[in-house]
């Protein structure tokens, strides 16, 4: 595929522009795309980026349809992040889980926190999970992977769950 | 201290001092947090907002190194006291317009979010430290600091968090760190950048070059205002992407050892030129002086890249006569807004245009 600019090198960025379910796709030579990179961050909001990641989780899961999941909390459905980019408060990453762990995974390639953390002088925490907490979660959303036959997903979380204990082990 | 006492200060990372200042303008740390329970600004109604405001007032009261700074709320300022706060990088254009950055608002009873309301910004003493409250997320603080400085950067910024903490309790999970409106700040919520004056490697075009190169390691090139701006005055602000998975000391240590590459690929331009072409650079460097020191009318582009010109010439010692942190103050003080608080009244732009060329002749 040539480059839709140029129409000399080839294309090895690819873009997709989401605006009211409509999507339009553009594809680049490196040099065009970093020539455009100003503009074209403008263009494609960081929403629309988003928004095309987001997707990608989606199609990776196969799962329902998942624009009716929502925030108990704040009420943001998946589809608001979808069209925002941005999410309605801390428990929203509680809410849509399953769908953010593998965005998370291709912005930053990881989707496990290193560094900081609130002392222990701190008030009680965020979302009120201690570790405890957090492995009892994560001995829920393990049975529900493996139930839903989310096999990579159970695999990741198998992972979380020892880590923790262990973890908890040694205190 | 006011806003208007602000305008005859110098904002400590315009000093030019600091490791490597003749490259190194300044070095910036900043961490994104949101208060636990609380919805995110874009989100909240206008009474949540206005509670995480309440809440993160009393946070700066309590805290000992806070204590004493300004806290301006944006409701209350004019456009031209607002657009102010942005050249001196005291808050973003987004917290400045009430806008957000890239993302669309989102329909229905929440919509009300795109306002000025209840946002603040908390500047110390020295405009080393500022908070922009309800900005993109709850609180947003930041260190600036004057040269190569992002681990004293750092050190000030942690002591000042950990203070923080104790009366604030952040939206944290032990699995993806500090909580943030937008994915790509979760983590340790830590975004580290410096800005360089990279004259040399732009003449030389070797700047896409290093740009392209250290953009595949992770890092972003940006302009002098931030997100969305264009490199003006050779000026180029590098930051760390990625903010999970990785800890602060791991973001900085990254940042540092390939800015460190950069300045060495400047100096190495600067060199060469120099060597070969010396008379050249000099010819140059001389007519944008000249330019400065006669000009009655001039636009604030034209002036970034005649300054960033005389800035190199300071550097190189080719104009022995000037002061780094003077040229440097001036970058800030011929912009719009200063130039019209520097006036005292509102200026259109063929008027500001012969305040700022006064202004350099004056000065230079």
């Amino acid at each position: 595929m040539t480059c839709d600019l140029c129409g000399q090198n080839e294309a090895t960025v690819h873009l997709t522009e989401i605006i009211n379910d409509s999507s339009r796709e553009l594809h680049l030579c490196e040099t065009c795309a970093r020539e455009k990179g100003q503009q074209t961050a403008q263009q494609f909001g960081l929403a629309e980026l988003l928004g095309g990641l987001a997707d990608f989780g989606a199609k990776l899961e196969g799962g329902p349809a998942k624009t009716k999941l929502s925030c108990p909390q704040c009420g943001m459905t998946y589809e608001d992040f979808r069209k925002s980019g941005r999410l309605g408060c801390g428990n929203c990453y509680e809410a849509f889980h399953r769908y953010l762990a593998p965005l998370l995974k291709r912005i930053h390639g990881s989707t496990q926190h290193v560094g900081r953390s609130p002392s222990a002088a701190a008030p009680a925490q965020a979302q009120g999970e201690g570790p405890k907490d957090e492995l009892a979660r994560l001995k829920t959303s393990l049975k529900e992977a493996v139930a839903g036959e989310a096999f990579e997903e159970a695999a990741r979380l198998r992972d979380r769950v020892r880590a923790l204990e262990a973890k908890l082990k040694k205190r | 201290m006011t806003l208007s006492d602000l305008v005859h200060q110098t904002g400590e990372w315009l000093r030019g001092s600091g490791p490597h200042g003749e490259i190194v303008m300044s070095a910036r740390v900043r961490l994104a947090r949101n208060l636990s329970q609380a919805p995110f600004p874009q989100w909240a109604t206008p009474p949540q907002r206005a509670e995480v405001l309440k809440r993160a007032v009393e946070g700066v009261n309590g805290s000992a190194f806070l204590k004493g700074s300004m806290v301006l709320e944006l409701k209350g300022l004019s456009e031209l006291d607002r657009l102010f706060l942005v050249e001196r990088h005291l808050i973003s254009r987004e917290h400045a317009t009430g806008g957000f950055s890239g993302a669309a608002s989102a329909s229905g009873s929440h919509a009300t979010a795109n306002s000025t309301d209840s946002r603040a910004v908390v500047v110390s003493d020295r405009e080393i430290v500022s908070l922009m409250v309800n900005e993109e997320d709850h609180l947003r603080l930041q260190v600036l600091q004057s040269g190569f400085n992002l681990q004293e950067a750092w050190v000030i910024l942690n002591r000042m968090e950990e203070e923080l903490e104790r009366k604030l309790p952040y939206a944290f999970s032990a699995e993806w760190g500090y909580l943030t409106a937008c994915p790509t700040n979760v983590g340790t919520g830590m975004r580290a950048s410096t800005m360089l004056h990279l004259p040399c490697l732009v003449m030389t075009k070797q700047i896409n070059r290093v740009l392209h190169a250290i953009t595949k390691l992770g890092l972003t090139a940006r302009g002098l205002y931030g997100e969305g701006t264009e490199a003006t005055g050779n000026f180029f602000q590098l930051s760390n992407q990625v903010s999970l998975g990785i800890s602060e000391e791991e973001i900085l240590d990254n940042l540092e050892r390939l800015i460190k590459q950069v300045i060495e690929q400047e100096e190495a331009a600067r060199k060469a030129l120099l060597n070969q072409s010396r008379e050249a650079l000099e010819d140059r460097i001389w007519r944008a002086y000249g330019t400065l020191k006669s000009a009655h009318l001039i636009t604030s582009n034209e002036t970034v890249e005649l300054l960033s010109l005389v800035r190199l010439g300071v550097d190189l010692g080719v104009i022995p006569t000037l002061e780094r942190g003077r040229v440097n103050q001036l970058f800030i003080q011929t912009q719009p807004a200063h130039l019209q608080k520097l006036e005292g009244r509102p200026l259109n732009p063929s008027e500001r245009d012969a305040r700022r060329a006064k202004l350099l002749r004056d000065s230079l």
